[in-house]
């Protein structure tokens, strides 16, 4: 294998597996280590710049992070990273003072974004401090998106989204709430310097079947429903309620339910258990309230008697794989099954819908009606024009939202400083060594070896009672002091200088993990059988050094290091020495642009 | 020496054992030796020995003097039973001990000071006892705990940490222990576990006296230049007569080897060596041979590792003190005091 090149900045970056996994590559350990340390307010900054909601993402991250997370591999369950961003929102000191400051003097570029979702926000949180004149369209009447009409209070109050929402208007964001945009062209038509597209995926699929149209009255299309629920014009629900759909939105629907006065909720999902769409914990959520998920049962029509709903009817099905291995749902020849109730919640899928973009002004679609946004630029066909989050390729989450806000502010402040918008900045990268001395090191390289701490829950009776009431309380300081602690401080780095090393084996020997291995070189594929231990992960890569004494090459496998540091400690000349790595991906700005 | 402890995490694919254990489970606690002491590789041989092996760690007792080396028995094995006793006084506890209870495995680990000085004496009774054992020299020619002083293992001529010349002849502890009556020598170096492992393994399963000499370089006061036990000028002057697998009685022999490339050794148990010849001419089983080729090598600098000499039949202490099967520690009082029947009838035997 060639040498590693560890100056290239993704080479440690992808050490650091819940960075790498972040779509905005928040650099988690140490925001982690900060929090350990009661520096809240540091490690919420940190949040901050690089996902811009963290006490709203530190309730309803999608977590990407968690399931790369090496602890995961490491012993049974990931570190608690997205619950530890809240515990930074929710003990921080008052930051406003550290924030930027409006502009006083604009630089005379007129950006508009349309939809006040978290990826406009994130526009115009990144592009506000350069002295960009943003103003931010949405039909509703305050910013946030579905941030705050979809996902429900009692998983994120309204209080955390209107401070975060707060911090970025007050940056000097102009933003026009209750106006709906119903024309691109008349738009483009105002002489913006740039247009950006959140308008998200507002649309829920329906279901036509059979009494759909006769039952309508009790037959509410899950987004439309929540959100309604969270304006106050919904307050109430029948008692006996089902669920069609198995993603989060069915999750927020049924335990939603649960607190309009439905008593018995069912949630009915066609495939199986373990494929529904829905987030493990949301699940886990959901049942945690005794909501029963009923799996395998396809929606095959509606009963109702004088116009009003009387139940619904499923077919039994079961997967099976198809001659080319694919899996699909056959009948099961069961009879059908009739589930009675009051009222049903429809929540299979989202749409992304744009009747207000006109089909003839340079804005190119895709054969599913999607437009052609270029993935790293996020601009469309039309170059003023940019779109991101849910609007650009199709329903994601929050964190994708912001990350997409990102790129296509780097984009904007590019071409309105007459640059190329394809070349793309460089992350920076900060190399610190750890080493204080012999055995001390200025992190904590001690393993904790506990396992997952639970984030304590209000009392279940208290919360079904008000839909406003937070069931996640979150962890006090004890409790996210001892989570933090079993986080592996991946972002610092085992790094190998092969002119000191005098191969007496001390790193080999001691390596709990045995990560380390000194042997001739070869191809990766038959490297890799030949290391310490098993070497099976080829998504982790191997760090490979030559130019030792005897000819042959350090190989360390990146799998399952706990970044403990003993290499470094039991090294007698210094060959390995603990470095961290900060790695911040480079916003809009004049890090973004090019220096010629 | 560390300030943590060692995590308790472990490869989630580390291989087991027959007894379900991992490498890991055969660790002691964690070492206090310098950093890159070939003190602790060796360590991590006998670790990787005894697993693959799959001896039951308490059925061992691991024995050890006074020294660095000495020390290392707290650092593997950590459930086996263990003897620190004074400084070169291991092999008549060593004795004592397999007199008492032959049923263990013998695990002895010494220093070049431990052994070749402070030692010498009592390290040559045990061998030419043939106490049935493995008597592992960690041999960097140095006093490591008392601050690097020439051991009696130390080359003349070779050079101290300080620019001190050694004047003393060098005690070669292979060929005291050839010339002693060992059954099975060896020589090895902390820096090549591909070599260590399967000697150690193999003395291990020997029956009688198996002897070590695993050069082993004390990084703190003996590894510059004009030493002859630092890790560069053992790499230089390695000369390997043979490389060895070892195989576990129980299996069959599952490589096919090259006829002729290799000699198999099988050992009482039915554990074979395989040993695949670097050196066309040595022959394993010829002690006087393998002395004059070592002394030749050593007059040219050379430092001769490998399986020196085995002889897979050879007699061990019990057989020649004709004791019973059973351990002695475990005989009671009807089988130790017969009754005076049974006295009259020896006397009577000696009239
Ligand atoms: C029920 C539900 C629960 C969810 N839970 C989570 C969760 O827990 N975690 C998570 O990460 N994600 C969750 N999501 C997804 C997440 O809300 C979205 O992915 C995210 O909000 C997308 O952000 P966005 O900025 O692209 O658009 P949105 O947040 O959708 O914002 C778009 C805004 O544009 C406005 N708009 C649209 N068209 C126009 C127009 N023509 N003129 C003016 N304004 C317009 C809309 O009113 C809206 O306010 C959930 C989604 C749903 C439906
Ligand atoms: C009776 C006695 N004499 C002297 C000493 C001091 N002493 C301790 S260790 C040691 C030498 C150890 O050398 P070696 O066996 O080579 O071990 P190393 O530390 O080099 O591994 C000496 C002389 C002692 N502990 N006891
Ligand atoms: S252990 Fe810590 S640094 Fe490593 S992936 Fe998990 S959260 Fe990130
Ligand atoms: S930091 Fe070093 S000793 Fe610790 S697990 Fe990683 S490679 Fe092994
Ligand atoms: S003094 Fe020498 S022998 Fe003793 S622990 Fe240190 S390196 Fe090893
Ligand atoms: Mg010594």
């Amino acid at each position: 294998m060639k040498p590693t090149d560890i100056r290239d900045p993704n080479y440690f970056h992808k050490v650091v597996d819940c960075q790498w996994a972040c779509p905005a590559h928040t650099p988690v350990p140490e925001y982690i280590r900060l929090i350990a340390a009661g520096r809240y307010s540091d490690a919420y900054l940190i949040n901050w710049k690089s996902n811009v909601f963290p006490g709203i993402l530190g309730r309803t991250c999608d977590r990407p992070c968690e399931p790369a997370c090496r602890r995961g591999r490491v012993e049974k369950e990931p570190v608690a990273i997205c619950r530890l961003k809240r515990v930074a929102a929710d003990y921080k000191d008052d930051i406003t003072a550290r924030l930027p400051k409006p502009v006083e003097k604009k630089n005379g570029k007129r950006i508009v974004c349309v939809g006040g979702g978290p990826a406009s926000l994130a526009v115009a949180r990144d592009l506000a401090p350069l002295g960009y004149d943003i103003t931010v369209l949405d039909q509703d009447p305050q910013a946030g998106g579905m941030m705050r009409t979809q996902i429900p209070k009692f998983r994120l109050p309204d209080s955390v989204i209107d401070e975060e929402c707060g911090y970025i208007l007050d940056l000097g964001v102009a933003f026009a709430g209750g106006k709906r945009v119903d024309s691109l062209k008349a738009l483009l038509a105002e002489n913006w310097d740039a247009i950006f597209v959140g308008c998200g995926a507002p649309r829920g699929r329906d279901l036509d079947i059979p009494g759909r149209k006769e039952a309508a009255k009790n037959i509410h299309i899950g987004i439309d429903w929540l959100s309604s629920v969270s304006f106050g014009h919904t307050t109430k629900i029948g008692k006996r309620v089902i669920v069609l759909g198995g993603g989060n939105t069915a999750m927020d629907c049924c335990r939603s339910s649960l607190r309009l006065g439905g008593e018995d909720v069912q949630v009915v999902v066609r495939s199986g258990f373990e494929e529904m769409k829905a987030s493990p914990w949301e699940k886990e959520d959901a049942m945690h309230e005794g909501i029963p998920i009923h799996n395998y049962l396809v929606p095959k029509e509606f009963t109702h008697e004088n116009g009003k709903l009387t139940g619904v009817v499923f077919e039994h099905v079961k997967a099976e794989k198809d001659a080319k291995g694919r899996r699909k749902l056959v009948p099961s020849g069961e009879p059908d099954r009739h589930f009675p109730c009051d009222d049903v919640l429809v929540a299979v899928g989202q749409e992304n819908s744009f009747p207000w973009i006109e089909r003839d002004i340079g804005i190119d679609f895709d054969e599913w009606g999607m437009p052609k946004v270029d993935e790293r630029t996020f601009r469309s066909t039309h170059p003023k024009v940019f779109f991101g989050g849910d609007a650009a390729f199709g329903p994601k989450n929050i964190i994708w939202a912001v990350a997409h806000g990102h790129e296509a502010a780097v984009s904007i402040d590019k071409l309105l400083n007459g640059e190329d918008i394809g070349h793309r900045p460089l992350p920076a990268v900060e190399v610190v060594s750890q080493k204080m001395g012999i055995h001390e090191w200025s992190y904590d390289n001690d393993i904790a070896g506990d396992k997952r701490y639970r984030v304590p829950l209000r009392d279940k009776v208290v919360a079904l009672k008000d839909i406003r009431a937070e069931v996640e309380l979150g962890y006090d300081d004890a409790l996210a002091f001892k989570e933090a602690q079993r986080c592996l401080n991946c972002d610092v780095q085992t790094v190998f200088e092969s002119k000191l090393c005098i191969e007496c084996d001390a790193c080999v020997d001691i390596c709990p993990m045995d990560c380390i291995t000194f042997t001739p070189n070869g191809e990766e594929a038959e490297l890799r059988t030949r290391l310490t231990a098993p070497a099976h992960n080829l998504a982790q890569d191997l760090y490979v050094v030559n130019e030792l004494k005897t000819g042959r090459v350090m190989v360390k496998d990146e799998d399952v290091c706990l970044h403990c540091g003993l290499c470094a400690e039991r090294c007698p000349t210094g060959a390995w020495d603990m470095q961290k790595t900060l790695i911040e991906m480079t916003q809009a700005g004049t890090a973004c642009r090019s220096r010629a | 020496m560390t300030y943590i402890v060692k995590p308790r995490f472990h490869h989630p694919a580390l291989p087991k054992n027959a007894l379900g254990y991992t490498h890991r489970d055969y660790e002691g606690s964690v070492s206090t030796l310098c950093a890159g002491c070939g003190h602790d590789s060796i360590s991590a041989a006998i670790i990787q020995a005894c697993f693959e092996l799959n001896i039951e760690p308490h059925r061992v007792a691991k024995l050890s003097g006074i020294g660095c080396s000495s020390k290392t028995p707290t650092y593997f094995l950590g459930q086996s039973h263990g003897f620190n006793s004074v400084h070169g006084r291991m092999p008549s506890v060593m004795t004592g001990a397999n007199l008492a209870n032959r049923e263990l495995i013998y695990l002895g680990v010494s220093g070049d000071g431990d052994t070749a000085s402070i030692g010498l004496g009592q390290f040559a009774h045990l061998i030419r006892r043939g106490v049935n054992m493995t008597y592992i020299v960690e041999n960097n020619g140095v006093y490591g705990l008392t601050k690097g002083q020439f051991s009696a293992t130390a080359d003349r001529g070779s050079k101290s940490k300080r620019g001190a010349i050694n004047a003393d002849s060098s005690i070669d502890l292979v060929a005291m222990a050839l010339q002693l009556g060992a059954t099975f020598v060896g020589r090895s170096f902390s820096g090549d576990k591909k070599q260590l492992v399967p000697l150690i393994m193999a003395a291990i399963e020997h029956k009688g006296a198996a002897f070590l000499d695993v050069i082993s370089p004390c990084v703190a006061f003996n590894n510059h230049p004009g030493s002859t036990k630092s890790f560069d000028h053992v790499r230089e002057h390695n000369e390997a007569v043979n490389r060895l697998d070892f195989i576990s009685g129980r299996s069959p022999i599952a490589v096919d080897y090259e006829p002729g490339a290799v000699e198999i050794v099988e050992q009482h148990d039915g554990s074979k060596i395989a040993l695949r010849k670097l050196d066309g001419d040595y022959d394993v089983h010829d002690r006087r041979g393998a002395t004059n080729f070592l002394l030749e090598r050593a007059a040219a600098g050379e430092i001769v590792t490998g399986l020196l000499y085995v002889e897979p039949d050879g007699e061990e202490l019990h057989d020649n003190l004709k004791t019973v099967k059973k351990p002695l520690n475990t005989l009671g009082e009807r089988e130790l005091c017969p009754g005076s029947g049974a006295l009259d009838k020896f006397n009577a035997s000696l009239r």
